[in-house]
């Protein structure tokens, strides 16, 4: 009889669920007619993503304290099995609004989609320095490949390019920090690095910092930020809701989890840093997204803002901090999933990438994505009725309560700046008159996609949801919080 | 409870007429039957007051986000009492207006209409900053829309300064909420104490001084009157600038008492010009409504005055004088809208001699007129009279400046009146025009007759809106 190692199978279910998930896909497409074989693929992704939710959901249930597994390489406790839980939902939304998108590699595109989320579950769970890489390495070259997916078309190939570019540089600097603390502390799992406390050692210091890029450029905040219009632009929009949703939650997830468990020692610089990224990040992407004509870019400066907002949470650096990004991260994934799909609604009308004007009029003649994009962008803006308000509401809180009122002060700025590009979105869907639209080429009526609509709608309830219901997200958060040594 | 169910049912309101596929007179008939309804539901309410009592009445209170002291907590005190009535009885009057000239694409409009009245009752309501923030915030999205799809011609500038204006304003009063809530520990404006920070002081005034709006703050204030749809400017300048003399009285002199004190004399100071700033402008406007948008401004700036005097007699007055605003600029609005009806145009030199012939449009405009300059007898002049002994207090100084506004009003209202009505016929007044019509009639005149009780017996709602008649006092013990 062969010794083997306990493994807690129910925390890795999600993982399981989805790696599963795509290998299923991934024989449809081999196996199935090709007639029905994107049906099937998108119904077994969607599956996959279901399934991993409700583990999730046990595992969140099941996980009051937490728990380091598989020699320490993984964690299960609440705050992984959340971020999962956020991811899994924002996985099978995806898949809804990519379920009537024409492409060759239907079936490899679900697998593939599959095989990210697990990547990004797996991610969330890291708990030292060689899954978080593995975790990384992962989700990365999935989404490489799902960047690149329309081969025919030149900046889907061109996007993927430069992702691959990028995210190398950045993995690597990522690596190479990670070398640098296990050099200074002689430690890869994220609680024996706080324990070693090397204080001010410089390697440790440098090996933080560098991790805090290689991190930044995943959460796509300013001066990390470059890839990041250029390949949310690029990608099929799908991919792109995907991206600017589930890779953010996912590394911020990570970003908080690492800088709070492995550095407490070192808040003081982090914090700091953080503090500067958040403040770059609202400063550039607000004042970016103002001079933007392409919908996919505008949303994209918009997520990078985003970013920055999340940011000032962790630099924060309290349990509250902690509360305010996991419920931020809600509403702003419902948002920004929505949002990419009201464009992909328009972009299959058109045939062509969207541009702001071509939204003259979009309002009055698509009333429930009209009426869905106008929640989306005041959420964005952070207005009341939408969790966005909330989000924004709690994440200053935090600030304030952590006595950085200065973060405030510059959130409230750059919110201000905000609403000016956001509600030019509303301004052209309802208020462009006859005259100043340019004809849309006519195509007859735009093909009905029930699919699309329902994950519109089901983004639009999350996101007004949320605000209703904040009490019951903001419990979840924080018992999800309290899984990390604040 | 019949506080939330006043903020309940324009919103359901709302979301029915959006949804529900009735056809044009249809959809606006049943905004216009809501908003009666709601007129119905206050009156039920006012009957359920007791105005000796001084605590809260009509409330709810329940949990909304346990751990950092958020609550959705309503309810009424008599000046919030008074204020949500000329609301309501504003609101139906422009739903009946917008039915009448039967607006486009009706479904959005009078959704967005009853989405809007629910939206200041909340406002009016509200016992939490941040169910008053975001109350305050929620007026913004649909008058937004209103303004910029209905809007005449230069619609698109008016919404953008109006939004520009009015964002700065409330995203500084969002720090201040913030920065107020945590620092007390709760959101609550029942259970919370004062604070002596005049930063977070500042951050509400910014937004209660553009809502009003308050010199020299009111650079959206032209533009919007002009272009929004005739009934919405009547909402915005009779109803939600009310909201900021709420925030005032509810938020600003209550919480702040020591930012208050020091800062009252710059307050004083920005209020008088603004008094009488607006007037020589409204005197020197060349069309109806920038008069009766102008005389807005200088209306605000007086009961500001009456605000800030902080004593019985300003504080009374403010009140009164809010209510008597209210209902003397949605009427003034609604009959510039139906003199542009008529003319197609409000330019003073195109109008003139409407009176011969239209003795009902003739009397309404004259009967509101004398109401807006304050003739001996009205309510209006109770209210002002009250402001001007209120702010001698601090000086007199600014009980003649209120003089000389009320002379001033004189001046411009009398000018817009025999503009219309007097001189020579103007070239767009054909002898076709018809008077007023017995449905438009009917729009003005219950505003008209609340006027007139309030003539009467302007006590009402000068002596009820505190309670034991005792301001002051009680908006220094915080309305505890």
């Amino acid at each position: 009889m062969i010794e083997t190692p306990k493994v807690d199978w129910l925390a890795l279910a999600p993982t399981l669920a989805l790696l599963g998930g795509s290998g299923v896909a991934l024989l449809a497409a081999v196996l199935v007619p090709s007639w029905m074989r994107k049906s099937v693929a998108a119904g077994i992704a969607l599956a996959g993503f279901a399934l991993a939710a409700v583990l999730a959901g046990v595992v969140f249930s099941e996980s009051a304290t937490p728990q380091a597994l598989i020699a320490e390489s993984i964690v299960r406790d609440r705050l992984a099995a959340l971020a999962q839980a956020v991811l899994a939902v924002i996985g099978g939304v995806v898949v809804l609004v990519s379920w009537a998108e024409r492409r060759r590699e239907s079936a490899e595109y679900f697998a593939l989609l599959a095989a990210a989320g697990a990547g990004m579950v797996f991610f969330v769970s890291a708990e030292n320095l060689m899954t978080l890489f593995l975790g990384l390495e992962w989700l990365s070259l999935c989404l490489y490949v799902l960047v690149a997916i329309d081969s025919e078309r030149e900046t889907s190939l061109e996007a993927a390019l430069k992702y691959l570019v990028v995210g190398a540089f950045g993995s690597s600097i990522l690596l190479f920090g990670s070398a640098l603390v296990f050099g200074a502390t002689g430690e890869l799992g994220f609680g024996a690095i706080a324990e070693a406390g090397a204080g001010d050692d410089a390697f440790l210091v440098a090996g933080l910092a560098m991790i805090v890029a290689g991190l930044a450029f995943k959460v796509s905040a300013a001066p990390f930020h470059m890839w990041t219009p250029d390949v949310y632009e690029g990608a099929p929009t799908s991919v792109t809701a995907f991206m600017s949703a589930a890779t953010k939650t996912a590394a911020m997830v990570v970003t908080l989890r690492i800088l709070v468990s492995a550095f407490p020692e070192e808040s003081e610089i982090w914090t700091i840093a953080v503090a500067v990224i958040a403040c770059v990040s609202l400063a550039w992407g607000n004042l970016a997204a103002l001079a933007q004509r392409d919908l996919k870019r505008l949303l994209a400066y918009s997520s990078i803002s985003h970013a920055g907002f999340m940011l000032i949470a962790i630099a924060a650096g309290t349990e509250r901090s902690g509360e305010a990004l996991l419920y931020y991260l809600v509403p702003y994934s419902a948002m920004s999933v929505g949002a990419f799909a009201v464009v992909a609604a328009r972009e299959r009308e058109l045939g062509r990438p969207a541009l702001l004007e071509d939204l003259a009029r979009f309002g009055w003649e698509r009333p429930l994505y009209g009426a869905a994009m106008w929640t989306f962008m005041l959420g964005f803006a952070g207005f009341p009725l939408t969790g966005g308000f909330f989000g924004k509401l709690f994440v200053f809180s935090a600030a304030y309560d952590a006595g950085d009122w200065w973060l405030v002060v510059v959130g409230v700025l750059a919110t201000m700046v905000s609403i000016a590009y956001y509600l030019n979105v509303v301004r052209w869907m309802y208020m462009r008159s006859g005259r100043e639209m340019r004809l849309v080429p006519a195509g007859g009526a735009p093909p009905r996609d029930s699919a699309l609509g329902a994950a519109v709608a089901a983004c639009a309830a999350v996101t007004v949801g949320s605000f209703f219901a904040a009490q019951p997200l903001l419990d979840w958060a924080a018992d999800a919080s309290a899984s990390l040594p604040f | 409870m019949v506080t939330t169910a006043l903020i309940l049912l324009p919103v359901a309101g709302a979301l029915v007429v959006a949804v529900l596929p009735l056809s044009r007179t249809g959809t606006a008939g049943l905004a216009f039957l809501v908003a009666l309804l709601e007129v119905a539901l206050w009156i039920a309410a006012a009957s359920n007051f007791d105005f000796d009592d001084g605590s809260l009445q009509l409330g709810t209170s329940r949990e909304w986000v346990e751990s950092l002291g958020i609550s959705y907590s309503v309810g009424l005190y008599g000046f919030s009492l008074w204020l949500t009535g000329a609301a309501v009885v504003v609101f139906a009057a422009a739903i009946g207006y917008a039915l009448w000239v039967g607006r486009d694409r009706p479904r959005a409009y009078h959704a967005l209409m009853l989405f809007l009245t629910g939206a200041v009752v909340a406002t009016f309501a509200a016992q939490d900053l941040v169910l008053f923030y975001v109350s305050f915030e929620a007026m913004l999205i649909p008058l937004y829309v209103l303004v910029g799809v209905w809007g005449g011609t230069r619609r698109q500038a008016a919404t953008l300064t109006f939004v520009v204006y009015t964002m700065v304003g409330s995203l500084l009063m969002l720090a201040s909420v913030v920065a107020f809530g945590v620092t007390q520990g709760t959101f609550s404006l029942v259970e919370s104490g004062t604070s002596d920070n005049v930063w977070i002081f500042l951050g509400f005034a910014a937004a209660f001084a553009v809502k009003a709006p308050l010199f020299p703050l009111h650079g959206w204030l032209p533009l919007a009157y002009r272009e929004a749809p005739v009934e919405v400017a009547a909402v915005l300048s009779a109803i939600v600038s009310k909201t900021a003399i709420y925030g005032f009285l509810r938020i600003g002199l209550p919480k702040f008492p020591e930012p208050v004190d020091d800062l009252t004399g710059v307050v004083l100071v920005l209020s008088a010009a603004g008094l009488v700033y607006g007037s020589l402008l409204a005197f020197r406007a060349p069309d109806l409504r920038g008069i009766v948008a102008y005389s807005s401004l200088a209306q605000m700036g007086l009961i500001t005055l009456g605000v800030f005097a902080v004593n019985d007699l300003g504080l009374d007055g403010a009140v009164l004088q809010s209510v008597n605003h209210a209902l003397v600029s949605a009427s003034m609005f609604l009959l510039v809208g139906m003199v542009e009806h008529r003319c197609g145009t409000g330019e003073l030199d195109a109008l003139g001699g409407m009176a011969r012939g239209r003795p009902v449009l003739a009397t309404m405009l004259l009967v509101t007129g004398m109401m807006a300059l304050a003739v001996p007898g009205s309510a209006t002049f109770a209210g002002e009279f009250l402001i001007m002994t209120g702010v001698y207090g601090e000086g007199w100084g600014y009980a003649t400046i209120v003089a000389l506004g009320i002379v001033l009003a004189a001046m411009y209202t009398l000018r817009l009146i025999s503009a219309v009505l007097h001189v020579r016929p103007g070239p767009t007044v054909s002898e076709d025009a018809l008077d007023l019509r017995s449905v438009e009639l009917a729009l003005v005149v219950p505003m008209v007759a609340c006027l007139l009780v309030l003539s009467a017996w302007p006590a009402l709602v000068s002596q009820s809106s505190f309670p034991g008649d005792a301001p002051a006092q009680t908006i220094a013990e915080g309305f505890r």
